[in-house]
C-alpha cells in the first residue's frame, strides 16, 4: 500500500501532522471569508508557493489538481451561467486553493504520522471515557486488515468465477463477510489470549 | 466495547476500503466514478448495527484522511476530503449510523424490503442531506444547484442499496450480530 | 501445574465435554482427536478464553475464573492459522504488542523485541510488512509474539495443520526447543512422537492418556 505521501526534510515535512491538520482547517475557514476574486488570487498564489517550500514542483500541485479538473470545470460553468463570472471564478480558485493547501499536509506526512496526529487529538477524550489504547488498537488492526481482506475477496471471486458468479456483488459479498466475521472471532480471542484488555466476561460463545 | 467489538470495527473499516477494488457498477455518469464503495456504510451499519457501523465507516475515514490510497483509483488524503465530494464521505459515518438504528429497531423481524429502506434511508437521504449541503459550502453553489449536480448518482444507490439490503439480510441468517433492542 | 477439577462445557444445548478432572504436569503434552471432539474447547479452557460451564480450571493454584488476567499472562496461545493472530501491520509491531499490554517500558520492548527476532530466525524481517510473510514465517512470528511475555505454559491449536512439510518441521523443531511447557493440539502424528504425554478425547471425553506410542495406536483404533 503506497500512500501519496513524499518524504523529505523540508520545513513543512518537519512541522508536526497535528499542526498542518489545524493549519488546514483554519485556512480553509479563512478562505470562506474571503470574497473579493483578487484577494483569493494571492490566497492561491500564497498556496502554491508552500509548493517549492516544502520541495515539491508545480507538477505535484498539478497532479493534486487533476482528479478535480472535471468537477472544477463544471463548477466554474455553472456558476458563470447562473452567477456571473465574478462568482465563478471566485469559488473556482478558492476551491482549488483548499484542495492544494490540503494536497500539501497530504504530500508532506506519512501515514503513521497522521495517525500519530489523529491519536493525540483523541487523547484528550481518554477524560471523558473514551478508551484511546482501543482507538490506536482499531486504527493498527484496519492497516493489517486491508491486505488480508483483500485477499481473501481474490479467492473468493475465484471461486465464484469457477461457479460464473463474479459479476455479482452479492456473490461477491457474502461469503467475504461471513469468513471475515468468523476470523474476527479468533483474531479478538487471538488478542485476548495476548493480554489486552481486561478479563472477558464469562457468556455463552459461539465458536468451537 | 469488546474486543470482539473493536475486531469487527477495523474488519469492516478494511471491508469498506476493499470495496473499492470491487468490480464498479456500470452505470452512465459523467465525472465522480461509481464504484462499489459506498455500499460500505449501508453494509457496515445493517450487519454490525448502528455504534460499530458508524466506528467502522469513522476508522475508514481516518485512514483516508491520513492519506492512505483507501478511495477508488488510489486517492486519499486530505485534498479529497477538502474536495466537493468530501461532504459524502465524511457523511458515510452518518449514513452507516443511521442505516444500522433503523437495521436495530427492525432486527427481529428484517427482511429485505426493510432493510433496503435502512439503507435508502441511512445510505442516500440522510447521506446526500450532508453531502450536498458540502457541496453548495465548498463551491458557493445554491443547495439547489448542487442537489441538482448529485442526482445522477441516485439510481446507482439505489440499486447499491438493493445488494446491500440482499447482503444484510443474508448474513442476519448466519451470522446475526445485532441483538433486538431490549426495550422495544 | 495445570489442574482441572470436575470440568465440563456446553455450548447451548449441547455438551462438548463431560465432566473430568485432570492434572497436566508434564514439559510436553499433546491433545489428539477426531474434529468435533473437544480438544479445541479444551484448550481454551486452559488460558480462559473459555470458562468452564461447571467446575475449575486452575493453573499454578489460579483459578481461571477469578483470576483471568494473571492466567493470560501464564498461558500463551499460539492459534492454528497465524493469519488471526498477527494484529500489528509490520513484524517488529506486531511482537511488541504483548510487552507493550504489560506496560513494559520503550526502552526495554525494543531490545526484547530485537532478542526475540533473533531466536526466531526473523531479524531480516524485523521491518516487513506481516502479510508478506510465508506461512512458516508468520507462524514463527505468531510464536515471537506469544514467547515474548515468557509465559509459563505455552498452548499450540493445530500448530502446523496450514504448513508444508518443511515448515512443519520448523515448528516442531521450534516447539521442541521452548523452554516453557508445551500444551499441542493436533493431527500431526509425527510432532507428537517423543512428547512425554499424550491425550486422546473422544465425543466430549477423554478416552486415553498415558505414552505418545499407545496414544497413537489408540488414536488409529478409533479412526478407523
Amino acid at each position: 500500500m503506497i500512500a501519496a505521501y513524499r518524504p523529505g526534510t523540508s520545513i513543512v515535512h518537519r512541522l508536526p501532522a497535528g499542526a498542518k491538520i489545524v493549519g488546514l482547517a483554519m485556512a480553509g475557514t479563512f478562505l470562506f471569508f474571503v470574497a473579493n476574486v483578487a484577494s483569493l488570487v494571492v490566497c492561491l498564489l500564497a498556496v502554491l508557493a508552500l509548493y517549492p517550500l516544502a520541495g515539491l514542483s508545480l507538477r505535484d500541485a498539478l497532479a493534486t489538481l487533476r482528479p478535480l479538473f472535471v468537477i472544477l470545470v463544471i463548477l466554474v460553468l455553472a456558476h458563470a451561467w447562473l452567477n456571473g463570472w465574478e462568482v465563478a471564478s471566485g469559488s473556482g480558485l478558492r476551491l482549488a486553493a483548499l484542495v492544494l493547501f490540503a494536497g500539501i499536509v497530504t504530500l508532506t506526512s506519512s501515514a503513521s504520522a497522521m495517525m500519530g496526529a489523529i491519536e493525540t487529538g483523541l487523547s484528550p477524550l481518554g477524560r471523558l471515557g473514551v478508551d484511546v489504547e482501543k482507538i490506536s488498537l482499531a486504527l493498527s488492526l484496519a492497516l493489517r486488515f486491508i491486505p488480508m481482506i483483500a485477499a481473501v475477496g481474490a479467492e473468493v471471486r475465484e471461486a465464484q468465477r469457477a461457479r460464473g458468479l463474479d459479476t455479482s456483488l452479492v456473490a461477491l459479498a457474502v461469503p467475504l463477510i461471513v469468513r471475515t466475521l468468523k476470523m474476527g472471532e479468533e483474531i479478538a480471542d487471538a488478542i485476548d489470549a495476548r493480554g489486552f484488555g481486561t478479563t472477558r466476561k464469562d457468556g455463552p460463545d459461539r465458536s468451537t | 466495547m469488546t474486543t470482539r467489538d473493536i475486531v469487527y470495527i477495523a474488519l469492516f473499516a478494511a471491508f469498506t476500503a476493499a470495496l473499492a477494488v470491487f468490480p464498479p457498477l456500470v452505470l452512465p455518469v459523467i465525472g465522480v466514478p461509481i464504484t462499489a464503495q459506498s455500499m460500505g456504510a449501508m453494509i457496515a451499519g445493517s450487519v454490525l448495527g448502528a455504534k460499530r457501523g458508524g466506528a467502522a465507516l469513522a476508522l475508514f475515514v481516518a485512514l483516508v484522511a491520513a492519506g492512505l490510497p483507501l478511495l477508488p483509483g488510489g486517492r486519499g488524503g486530505m485534498a479529497v476530503i477538502a474536495g466537493p465530494g468530501g461532504g459524502f464521505i465524511l457523511s458515510w459515518i452518518l449514513a452507516a449510523y443511521v442505516t444500522g438504528l433503523i437495521c436495530e429497531r427492525l432486527w427481529s423481524n428484517l427482511n429485505w424490503l426493510k432493510a433496503f429502506a435502512a439503507s435508502v434511508t441511512g445510505g442516500i437521504v440522510v447521506l446526500y442531506v450532508f453531502g450536498v449541503a458540502w457541496i453548495s459550502m465548498v463551491t458557493g453553489l445554491s443547495y439547489f444547484e448542487a442537489a441538482a449536480s448529485s442526482l445522477g448518482f441516485i439510481p446507482g444507490d439505489l440499486i447499491k442499496a438493493g445488494i446491500a439490503a440482499t447482503v444484510a439480510v443474508t448474513v442476519r441468517k448466519s451470522y446475526p450480530l445485532i441483538e433486538a433492542p431490549r426495550r422495544a | 501445574m495445570i489442574r482441572f477439577s470436575g470440568v465440563s462445557h456446553r455450548f447451548g444445548e449441547r455438551e462438548v465435554l463431560t465432566p473430568f478432572s485432570l492434572e497436566l504436569a508434564e514439559r510436553r503434552i499433546a491433545v489428539i482427536g477426531a474434529n468435533g471432539s473437544g480438544k479445541s474447547t479444551f484448550a481454551r479452557l486452559i488460558n480462559g478464553l473459555l470458562m468452564p460451564s461447571a467446575g475449575q480450571v486452575w493453573v499454578d493454584d489460579l483459578d481461571t475464573k477469578s483470576n483471568g488476567k494473571a492466567v493470560r499472562g501464564l498461558v500463551g496461545f499460539v492459534f492454528q492459522n497465524p493469519d488471526n493472530q498477527i494484529v500489528y501491520p509490520v513484524v517488529e509491531e506486531d511482537i511488541a504488542f504483548g510487552l507493550k499490554n504489560l506496560k513494559v517500558e520503550k526502552g526495554e520492548i525494543a531490545g526484547r523485541v530485537a532478542a526475540s527476532l533473533a531466536r526466531f530466525g526473523l531479524s531480516h524481517l524485523a521491518k516487513e510488512q506481516a502479510h508478506r510473510l510465508s506461512g512458516g514465517e508468520k507462524q514463527m512470528l505468531a510464536i515471537a509474539g506469544v514467547t515474548i511475555t515468557q509465559p509459563r505454559y505455552i498452548v499450540f491449536d493445530e500448530p502446523t495443520t496450514l504448513l508444508d512439510l518443511r515448515n512443519k518441521r520448523l515448528v516442531a523443531r521450534t516447539i521442541d526447543r521452548l523452554d516453557e511447557t508445551a500444551i499441542v493440539i493436533t493431527h500431526d502424528l509425527d510432532l507428537i512422537a517423543d512428547f512425554d504425554r499424550v491425550l486422546v478425547f473422544e465425543e466430549g471425553r477423554i478416552d486415553f492418556d498415558g505414552a505418545p506410542r499407545d496414544a497413537i495406536a489408540r488414536y488409529l483404533e478409533l479412526m478407523a
